[in-house]
């Protein structure tokens, strides 16, 4: 019993280390982001009221910063899953954006099935078509090496070139530069049904999902044969091959299980959100977003719904600024600069260097150094 | 004779570790001096320090009585010092020459002056006996002669000190005789010279003095025609220690491995082993000596399932495993230390406990459910650290952080308790210190003694010879022999190393 105790507090001084560092990041672009607001003549506090508010000032708010952090937090994971085998999925959006067409395709066409069997069905078309589309980049590294950040790239301009074509034709409600929308019976249960606090918001059931989904995605990543797979692999492809562990195998599977995620956000924003798909003339942004929430995430799960929770606030904070006659650019800048420090690694190498330092003066001052 | 070189107090720290602590080095004019020192004793970073590649905390630098603060390479190269590093630095495609004067090209206008270069070149090559030819192409010549290429940049580049380090590790005992010879000519004509090694045995042919250093410390300075091996290799480990390996005679059996007409491709495509045949029985050490390139990694690879055969059979016991996976590889009852391993042998950044299990993760042993039975795992590795005296604090530390010697204890620990009929050890020794190689050794000859086959592949050949029941020699992609351990020897291996036949055969 008290070794298992310890298991934990050890286990938990890990995760608190590992949080702690982009949480530092975190705070210090939050001073950067006040200084130049400063420098824009406004006050800083008045911006970031105006950005916590925004973003979680009532119960409405809440419902829509928690609507963007479902979608983030599923393309968050499905970057950090493939990142865990060593893999660079730029292609969520692409996945994304297939799954949300291929949700729409199941919520309108298979009309007719049993309400909850109809959204399970419509949520898992769109996981599939975002792990088919991965699992194609995937199969053509293992196979012939082409290098996944390309081919994913490539397929997100198919992928938003396919949806347009198809909702311009075959979806198309007439007239519009959109789809027609699913069947009633496809859609996600929404929080205002039953709760008048969200009435204005549209939180669906997708926020659950996404929860579970990052906890089974730990529990793939961290407790089974498969995931330490893929972790080796991610770590070192020449020992997992003297290992025994078929690389190119689990290659192409952690490709398809990222899929599945970003495919699962666009089929929740299908689902959930809009009801049918519109016509893009850019990409969302979802699936890109999804490789800053990774980042800052650590590539970790739970990180990925704390990072998910912090981007969805930043951007729904963001136009309240505007009010307050701040550019709402400064919150694109501040998410810039956290990635910034995130990436390099500021605060470690920082905190490494300070440590370094004294490490050598202690040894100065206890006299091993003459 | 006056001092070229004086270092006084020189200190070094990196987090943790005091590199070098009041080190204190004299190398007189015409000198060769060694500096001896197991792996990770501080001999590196103090040549670095003179070669102004680090700068020392404290101490100071005398260059010919003159103080003075070597601050990059370019201020040590302007004070006469040259370096000759472990891995060499040359552009394989361009010729001799155009490698000398790379960086200090003679010009004719805006032009490279070629000709002069070449006939540079030659001068200093002869005036050396160096004998290099400017116009070959370094991708054309043998590893001795790129060595000697290495030389001569130094030399181009006005050096009066020459400092190499570990320069041995890559030639032949032929070519170590000869670059003894060189050495000798260099100091002649008044160079001065420090070698960096941690073989006992070309310090007693090659240096006229030897430091020994350990921890970062100064233990000696010695004469090296007053001292013997067994004394340097004492103050060097510091305690005695048995060169010797103790194995009882070999009692063998049947065969375990069996290799035929063995052929198969190096990464760029051309033919690295060129049709092998051999055959490793329970209850012997064979031994695969040979210069590092001749196809040995290819050949363990192409056994161990890592590299496909584009000829030949392999069988474990009668069983082909002939371009079978690694898994099934190992399945058949094969052990293996990775000759490289960082690369191969260990996941860095997993746990001791995740790398414990690296190969027989799939077993029932450590499932539970859908998942991994994490605490077995655990129990399993405390075990192996254990049994193996991994010297860890527990096993949920990563696995880079361990020294290099008990990262192999670990991978031996982890090869060895599936109890493997064949056991291939490819250069289980490298970069590790002597109580580590003690430690290696023994566990080598234990199966052999348990009637295991173990297949030992080294570029030592100190270390083939003591443990080897029979040698193998790789030349080219081929075996140019097979001898009994006991009649070799060293000479006679050497030739073999180089091509030759053995002398009785011709």
């Amino acid at each position: 019993m008290e070794n298992w105790i310890n298991e934990l507090k050890s286990s938990l001084k890990n995760t608190m280390k590992e949080i702690l560092y982009p949480l530092a990041a975190i705070v210090i672009s939050f001073i950067a982001g006040a200084i130049l607001v400063y420098a824009f003549g406004k006050s800083p506090i008045t911006a970031y009221k105006a950005l916590f508010f925004g973003a979680l000032g009532d119960w409405n708010k809440i419902g829509e910063t928690l609507v963007t952090t479902t979608t983030l937090i599923l393309t968050g994971l499905s970057v950090a899953f493939a990142f865990r085998c060593g893999l660079f999925n730029i292609g969520a959006e692409g996945q994304f954006i297939m799954g949300g067409v291929a949700a729409l395709w199941a919520g309108w066409a298979l009309s007719g099935l049993p309400p909850i069997l109809h959204v399970t069905v419509t949520l898992l078309a769109g996981a599939l078509a975002g792990g088919i589309w991965a699992g194609i980049v995937g199969w053509l590294k293992a196979k012939v090496g082409s290098h996944e950040v390309i081919n994913s790239i490539m397929m997100n301009y198919i992928a938003m070139n396919l949806s347009n074509y198809l909702i311009m034709t075959v979806f198309n409600e007439p007239d519009k530069a959109f789809s027609y929308e699913i069947a009633p019976t496809a859609k996600l249960w929404r929080f205002a049904e039953s709760f008048v606090q969200f009435k204005y918001s549209r939180l669906h059931t997708g926020i659950i999902i996404a929860l579970i989904v990052a906890l089974i995605a730990y529990y793939i990543l961290n407790k089974t044969i498969r995931g330490y797979e893929i972790r080796a692999v991610g770590f070192n492809p020449s020992a997992s091959e003297y290992g025994g562990i078929n690389v190119n195998r689990n290659i192409i599977l952690a490709m398809v299980i990222s899929g599945l995620f970003s495919g699962l956000a666009g089929g929740i924003q299908t689902a959930g959100v809009q009801y049918r798909v519109n016509n893009l003339f850019g990409f969302t942004g979802y699936g890109f977003d999804g490789i800053s929430v990774a980042l800052v995430g650590n590539n970790h799960p739970i990180g990925v719904i704390l990072s998910g929770v912090l981007f969805g606030a930043l951007q729904k904070g963001g136009p309240m600024m505007q009010i307050e006659g701040i550019p709402k650019e400064v919150v694109g800048i501040i998410q810039g600069i956290i990635i910034l420090f995130v990436a390099s690694n500021f605060v470690r190498v920082m905190v490494q260097k300070y440590k370094e330092n004294k490490e050598i003066k202690a040894q100065v001052a206890k006299g091993e150094v003459k | 004779m006056s001092a070229v070189i004086e270092m006084k107090g020189i200190g070094k720290s990196f987090p943790g570790v005091r590199a070098n602590d009041d080190i204190n080095l004299t190398v007189n004019h015409g000198e060769i001096h060694v500096l001896l020192g197991e792996n990770g004793a501080g001999k590196s970073t103090l040549m670095n320090i003179l070669y102004g590649l680090y700068n020392p905390d404290e101490g100071e630098i005398l260059v010919k009585g003159k103080n003075v603060k070597i601050s990059n390479p370019n201020v040590a190269i302007s004070l006469g010092i040259g370096m000759v590093h472990q891995h060499f630095m040359l552009v394989p495609p361009f010729t001799v020459a155009e490698n000398i004067v790379l960086g200090s090209e003679p010009q004719k206008g805006l032009a490279l002056d070629m000709d002069k270069a070449i006939s540079d070149v030659e001068e200093l090559s002869k005036k050396y006996e160096l004998r290099v030819d400017p116009r070959a192409k370094v991708q054309d010549i043998s590893v001795g002669m790129q060595q000697r290429v290495e030389i001569l940049k130094t030399l181009y580049r006005g050096a009066e000190i020459l400092i190499l380090d570990e320069p041995t590790a890559v030639l032949t005992p032929q070519e170590i005789e000869e670059l003894g010879i060189i050495l000798k000519s260099l100091v002649s004509q008044g160079k001065s010279i420090i070698l960096i090694t941690h073989k006992l045995k070309e310090v007693m042919i090659m240096s006229d003095k030897v430091t020994i250093i350990r921890r970062g410390k100064v233990i000696d300075t010695l004469e090296t025609s007053g001292t013997s091996i067994e004394e340097l290799a004492e103050k060097m480990v510091g305690r005695k220690v048995s060169l010797t390996v103790d194995k009882g005679e070999a009692e063998v059996g049947e065969p375990i491995l069996q290799v035929k007409g063995l052929k198969t491709l190096d990464n760029r495509g051309l033919e690295a082993v060129k049709g092998v045949d051999f055959e490793v029985r329970s209850g012997e050490i064979l031994g695969i000596a040979g210069v590092d390139g001749n196809g040995q990694s290819e050949l363990v690879q192409t056994i161990t399932g890592l590299r496909k055969t584009t000829a030949g059979e392999i069988s474990i016991k009668g069983k082909s495993i002939t371009n079978l996976s690694p898994k099934d590889v190992t399945s058949s009852g094969v052990g293996y230390i990775p000759e490289d391993r960082h690369k191969r042998g260990l996941i860095l950044d997993f746990p001791l406990s995740e790398n414990t299990i690296l190969g027989i993760h799939r077993s029932k042993a450590f499932k539970k459910g859908f998942g991994l039975d994490y605490r077995k795992i655990r129990e399993y590795s405390r075990k192996l650290i254990k049994e193996f005296d991994v010297r860890t604090p527990n096993e949920r530390i990563y696995a880079k952080s361990l020294s290099g010697g008990n990262q192999q204890k670990l991978i031996i620990a982890r090869e060895l308790d599936r109890d493997p009929s064949l056991l291939i050890a490819s250069q289980p020794t490298r970069g590790l210190d002597v109580g580590a190689i003690e430690f290696v050794h023994h566990r080598l000859i234990e199966q052999r003694s348990k009637g295991k086959a173990v297949l030992l592949v080294s570029l030592e050949l100190d270390e083939i010879m003591a443990l080897s029941d029979r040698i193998a020699v790789m030349y080219d992609g081929k075996i140019v022999g097979i001898v009994d351990a006991k009649d070799a020897t060293e000479l006679e291996l050497g030739i073999m190393m180089a091509g030759g036949r053995r002398p009785e055969e011709h």
